[in-house]
């Protein structure tokens, strides 16, 4: 996994990096401005849906959806980040623990 | 701390205060917050070296769940790594709008670099005095990373000690946490259409592709979606 870890850190790093280092005009394109915007929620619901539903290449209903529909009534009481993290890790724990 | 407030340089050194206070209450939250991040890295695979790695490193904490969930899934590294640096295109962003604030060169330039995070940059973007926003882009970024790496240490170590992690639901703690990073961005009608597209494009791709490719194939066609758009839709309250 170490190659995954040190790529992965120095493309992130990269990217920081260029932010403050490219001319503003070139990433200031409104097209690609958009893109750059709304990537980020592509991704996270995208990551959502898959650590969720999927085990391995198959759809799966277990206790984790029961997890992530917890923490999204978290989110939407406006709890804090830990809150919601804790709420979704523990009726999914609770879930397995009652044999479901 | 409203005490003798007239003058301008206490009135100054009371903002700064607020600055620095603000930045430890950042950063306390965000440790808090590592310690899930390293109990997760840890469920889902890696040594304690390869966790606290990612939070030096990487320092980004989408990313970071991002690259450990897709491998804890069974994702090869090329997917793992590919979805960890798009979502840390954002930081790109946010490093434009701070180079004219922080006027950074060579060595310090670099440095700021690696702290440019959602926390540094909301911190700092929110101050209207430029002075005032140097401090609190440094002060933020700088206890986030301290309080971020002391969390993920402890929280790799705890997780170590349990037999089996999935036991206090860990594996689920991940989309718990993109969740709530997800939250704030879902004020327009168009972000939700794109989730809706990528979170259905990647549920059809699990079954069709290699574990980790269906986040990709869902940013691709997200990608295509919101070139395409109707420019109208963006501009919906």
């Amino acid at each position: 996994m170490w190659p995954a870890v040190l790529a992965a850190s120095l493309g992130c790093y990269a990217l920081k990096l260029a932010g403050v280092s490219v001319p503003a005009r070139v990433i200031e394109r409104a097209g690609v401005r958009r893109v750059a915007d709304l990537l980020p929620v592509a991704l996270l619901s995208a990551l959502i849906a898959t650590q969720t539903f999927a085990s391995g290449r198959h759809l799966v209903l277990d206790p984790r959806a029961a997890g992530l529909a917890a923490a999204a009534v978290a989110v939407s009481l406006r709890a804090p980040f830990l809150v919601v993290v804790a709420t979704g890790a523990g009726s999914t724990a609770l879930l397995r623990a009652a044999g479901a | 701390m409203p005490v003798a407030s007239d003058s301008p340089i206490s009135a100054v050194r009371t903002a700064d205060r607020a600055i620095v206070r603000n930045a430890v209450g950042i950063g306390v939250a965000t440790g808090a917050y590592g310690i899930s991040f390293g109990a997760v890295a840890i469920t889902a695979g890696l040594s304690v070296a390869q966790t606290a790695a990612l939070s030096l490193l990487m320092f980004t904490g989408a990313s970071q769940y991002a690259l450990v969930g897709v491998l804890g899934a069974g994702g090869g590294a090329v997917p793992g790594v590919a979805t960890a640096v798009l979502l840390g295109t954002r930081n790109a962003l946010y490093g434009l709008r701070l180079a004219s604030l922080l006027e950074v060169r060579g060595l310090r330039r670099a440095g700021a670099a690696q702290l440019i995070i959602d926390e540094s940059t909301a911190m700092a973007v929110s101050r209207n005095e430029p002075r005032e926003a140097r401090l609190a882009f440094w002060a933020t970024g700088l206890s986030v990373f301290v309080l971020w790496n002391l969390g993920t240490v402890a929280g790799a170590f705890g997780a170590k000690a349990l037999s089996d992690p999935r036991v206090l639901g860990l594996d689920a703690a991940a989309p718990a946490a993109f969740i709530a990073l997800l939250a704030p961005r879902m004020r327009t009608r168009e972000p939700w259409l794109i989730a809706l597209v990528a979170a259905g494009a990647a549920i059809v791709a699990v079954p069709l592709s290699p574990v980790g490719v269906p986040v990709l194939v869902a940013a691709a066609a997200a990608a295509l979606l919101s070139v395409r758009g109707r420019p109208g839709v963006a501009d919906d309250p």
